[in-house]
């Protein structure tokens, strides 16, 4: 069985401009969102805050739990539905995390029991995050990103140049802002798994992008008299079928992650999944053509022909 | 490539296997032999999958400075009334600097003489003088509060490590976490609260006299007589219920502390079936308070705990023996806990709770459950999938992801790590990666066919080639899991230890393993047509 036919020649350099941008397009919408919403949604991981998850044995309304909550100071709090209708699982969510809500799960067992017979629901999960432990998060966060960054640019210079280095960080930093722009858009939130999805289509981003670029470095040494152009060009073509191939059982999986994997990591599952079309998008059309771009500002030494 | 090194490698990966299934397989059945079961573990399994607490807790240090310095300034203060140094207004002034004023040369000279000898851990920080009188302002040395730090980081730790190990939980986890906080991990609790008022409570007991000369009334208004403080207690009425607090006017001196107990035990009371707590001194601790009992005949003796006050005795007649027991209305599981705190020891500080997660352990079953169900569903999809595009090349690649999977697993159970549930997002990634390589390694060896290679040349070529990009590929995201591992707490980091061991095992099995099918059959079979 084939997918993509062997001896396949699109000219997808050509198409560079068009793929440069809608990219940029797509970049500059994440960025905007970003700067509408105010930077990213923070979950209580990275903003501090307390999270409470119930589940109910019967059908509820998150109105009726705001209900209950009034008495204990907690109406303002975020009420929302988590994972599927019928499951009849709520978020509750609070900025707060002070000492003064010591004890909270206790004080909203007590307040719910008010409302509801006991055992009719379940506090499955509470999570406190102090605003000092956020912030730490915050930085650790950021810290990592970078290091993975700098980690990646001192190999891929190492095992290949500094060129494609570039060009392979600038995908996959094109990566990350549109997952993170398109979580942003969403109103989804970010918490600490969504930090490892980001190093995680960091890291796959970079596979992809590696095998490319490991085609083009074994076809300029096979050949010299060609432009780097058409190296490059012929190089993604004839690796598109592994590309294609790759992904799409990494996507088989992630997509079952995302639909049997559970509430509690479907945002982690959804942001791979982003992840995974981008970076497959990206090693194509962002690195490889950053190369090309280099090449034209600064020529390499050797000599090729135009 | 000869016949006899197809059945090295094919042994070697042989034994890797039974390795791996040697530490899997006791956390698949609990039907094994005992010898079997002693030298092995069953996965460990995080706490957002088994259920539990993962607190974060800082430690106060900076209040046992300052506690330090209080003790310092007392004895400071006392040295100077024996030596008959001139001085006014020694005084904590917020914080751990102490100020005190010399009313003139003499006295300054004497003072540092006596700083200089008796106090070497404190340091003038700076002074000022207005009308003659010199105000000097004191503080413990920099080395020395380093010291204070630490010291209270590790007696906190011990002391919870005490508390918890009483309060009897399973494999907990107590580590320190940079300067000042202490991360505690309590698989399987059940009452979460109680678990946090148990660890955070400082439990700090002192013994001190009240001040009975002295209207507490004057002092609420604002009037504290130098050398005393005002403490609360609560009293529950007996057909209310109501919480009322009661002031109380005590000598500031702390004449003994919990430090001097040996023992803590709860006991009920015969006549009205009360929880107290009776507290027992050590050698020491007995003969302080039978002097101190003997000397106060008649005067009322507060037990205060954090700051509470419990009770205010009248003493009766001077107590030997050094027994005592603290009152007050609690309840058998207060009772139980406030003894195991008083046996533990006090904290050195204070702890604030900085992070909380507590996982119920219906939500860790569903977790698990639910990831197994992705694992399965992704596997079977991929493995169809490499059947359908590849043939019987299809087959050598899932064979590969089987023994995979069972590397991963078997290596999470030998090397003691622990899955949690990104860890399974983790495997199931893997997964789908995993393939990446024999797809790398089988679209080469059809280009090299496309060539019109023989299938023994196609199969070296393509593998030789893919060798690299394979390793480059795999690397980077190896970076990026490394850097995951260090950043990460509990659960992220049970993502980057399987997608480490993933990525390993996976090159292991795509490069290594299938390369020993495929030889096997170029060599020993001597096929002429490659099934991809």
């Amino acid at each position: 069985m084939e997918i993509i036919r062997p001896g396949i020649n699109i000219d997808l350099i050509g198409k560079m401009k068009i793929a440069a941008a809608a990219s940029l397009l797509v970049v500059i919408i994440s960025i905007l969102s970003l700067i509408l919403h105010g930077g990213p949604n923070l979950g209580i991981d990275f903003a501090g805050g307390t999270l409470v998850q119930i589940k109910f044995s019967q059908e509820t309304s998150a109105d009726r739990i705001r209900d209950s909550l009034k008495t204990i100071d907690l109406g303002n709090s975020v009420i929302q539905r988590f994972g599927y209708h019928d499951n009849n699982e709520f978020l509750i969510k609070t900025e707060k995390s002070s000492s003064a809500l010591k004890g909270l799960s206790n004080k909203i067992e007590e307040a719910l029991n008010s409302s509801y017979s006991n055992g009719d629901f379940e506090i499955r999960r509470v999570e406190v995050v102090g605003p000092k432990v956020g912030k730490d998060l915050r930085e650790k966060g950021m810290l990592a990103m970078l290091y993975a960054v700098i980690g990646i640019l001192i190999y891929v210079t190492w095992r290949f140049e500094l060129r494609y280095a570039v060009g392979a960080v600038i995908a996959l930093l094109h990566d990350v802002l549109i997952t993170v722009g398109i979580f942003s858009l969403l109103g989804k939130e970010f918490t600490l798994p969504i930090i490892a999805a980001l190093l995680t289509i960091i890291g796959y981003s970079l596979n992809d992008t590696i095998v490319v670029f490991d085609r083009i470095r074994e076809n300029i040494k096979g050949t010299r008299k060609q432009p780097l152009k058409d190296i490059v060009n012929s190089s993604i073509n004839q690796v598109m079928s592994r590309t294609v191939l790759t992904s799409f059982t990494t996507l088989l999986v992630v997509l079952a992650l995302f639909i049997f994997g559970g509430a509690v990591i479907h945002d982690f599952a959804f942001a791979l999944l982003i992840g995974v079309l981008i970076g497959t998008y990206s090693s194509i059309f962002i690195a490889s053509p950053t190369i090309l771009v280099w090449e034209s500002v600064s020529p390499s030494k050797e000599k090729r022909g135009k | 490539m000869s016949d006899k090194n197809i059945k090295v490698r094919g042994i070697a990966t042989l034994v890797i296997v039974a390795i791996a299934l040697f530490f899997l397989i006791p956390s698949v059945t609990q039907k094994l032999p005992s010898v079997w079961k002693d030298h092995t573990d069953k996965i460990h399994l995080g706490l957002d999958l088994q259920g539990g607490m993962h607190l974060v807790m800082e430690v106060e240090t900076e209040k046992a400075v300052e506690s330090a310095m209080e003790r310092i300034s007392n004895d400071l203060k006392e040295t100077l009334m024996e030596e008959r140094v001139r001085f006014k207004h020694l005084d904590r002034e917020g914080g751990a600097v102490v100020t005190l004023e010399l009313p003139d040369k003499e006295s300054r000279t004497r003072f540092e003489k006596i700083l200089k000898n008796n106090f070497p851990n404190l340091d003038i920080k700076s002074s000022e003088t207005t009308n003659g009188i010199e105000k000097v302002y004191l503080k413990i040395k920099d080395k020395q509060v380093a010291s204070i730090e630490e010291f209270a980081l590790e007696q906190s730790l011990e002391t919870i490590r005490n508390r918890v190990d009483e309060f009897g939980v399973s494999e907990p986890e107590i580590i320190p976490q940079g300067k000042d906080r202490i991360l505690i991990q309590l698989p399987g609790i059940k009452d979460p609260q109680r678990a946090i008022n148990l660890i955070g409570k400082t439990a700090l007991l002192e013994f001190k006299m009240l001040d009975e000369e002295h209207s507490v009334d004057e002092a609420l208004r604002g009037d504290v007589p130098s050398g005393d403080i005002i403490a609360y207690g609560y009293k529950v009425g007996s057909e209310t219920g109501q919480r009322t607090k009661i002031p109380y006017l005590l000598k500031r001196k702390t004449l003994l502390t919990g430090e001097s107990l040996e023992d803590a035990r709860v006991s009920i009371s015969n006549r009205f079936g009360e929880s107290y707590v009776s507290l027992k001194f050590d050698s020491q601790g007995a003969r302080d308070f039978e002097r101190i009992t003997a000397q106060n005949v008649k005067k009322r003796l507060a037990i205060v705990l954090d700051g509470v006050v419990h009770s205010a005795p009248v003493i009766q007649e001077r107590i030997s023996g050094g027994n005592a027991q603290i009152t007050g209305n609690f309840t058998m599981d207060e009772a139980h806990d406030l003894a195991i705190v008083l046996r533990a020891g006090a904290l050195p500080a204070p702890v604030r709770i900085l992070e909380q997660r507590t996982v119920g352990p219906s939500l860790g079953q569903d977790s698990i459950d639910k990831g197994i169900l992705s694992i399965i569903v992704g596997s079977i999809l991929v493995i169809l999938f490499m059947v359908m595009y590849y043939n019987l090349s299809g087959i050598v690649a899932d064979i590969a992801l089987s023994l995979n999977i069972i590397l991963i697993l078997g290596a999470l159970a030998a090397f003691k790590a622990t899955l949690t549930l990104p860890g399974i997002a983790g495997i199931v990634l893997t997964i789908g990666m995993a393939v990446d390589a024999n797809v790398l390694i089988f679209e080469r060896i059809r280009e090299e066919l496309r060539l019109g290679k023989s299938p023994r040349a196609a199969i070296a070529g393509g593998f030789s080639k893919a060798l690299l990009t394979i390793v480059d590929a795999n690397v980077t995201t190896l970076i990026a899991a490394l850097v995951l591992f260090q950043f990460g707490t509990g659960p992220i980091k049970g993502f980057a230890v399987t997608l480490s061991i993933g990525i390993i095992c996976s090159m292991f099995t795509a490069i290594f393993v299938t390369r020993i099918i495929y030889d096997y059959f170029v060599w020993d079979r001597n096929i002429k047509r490659v099934s991809i």
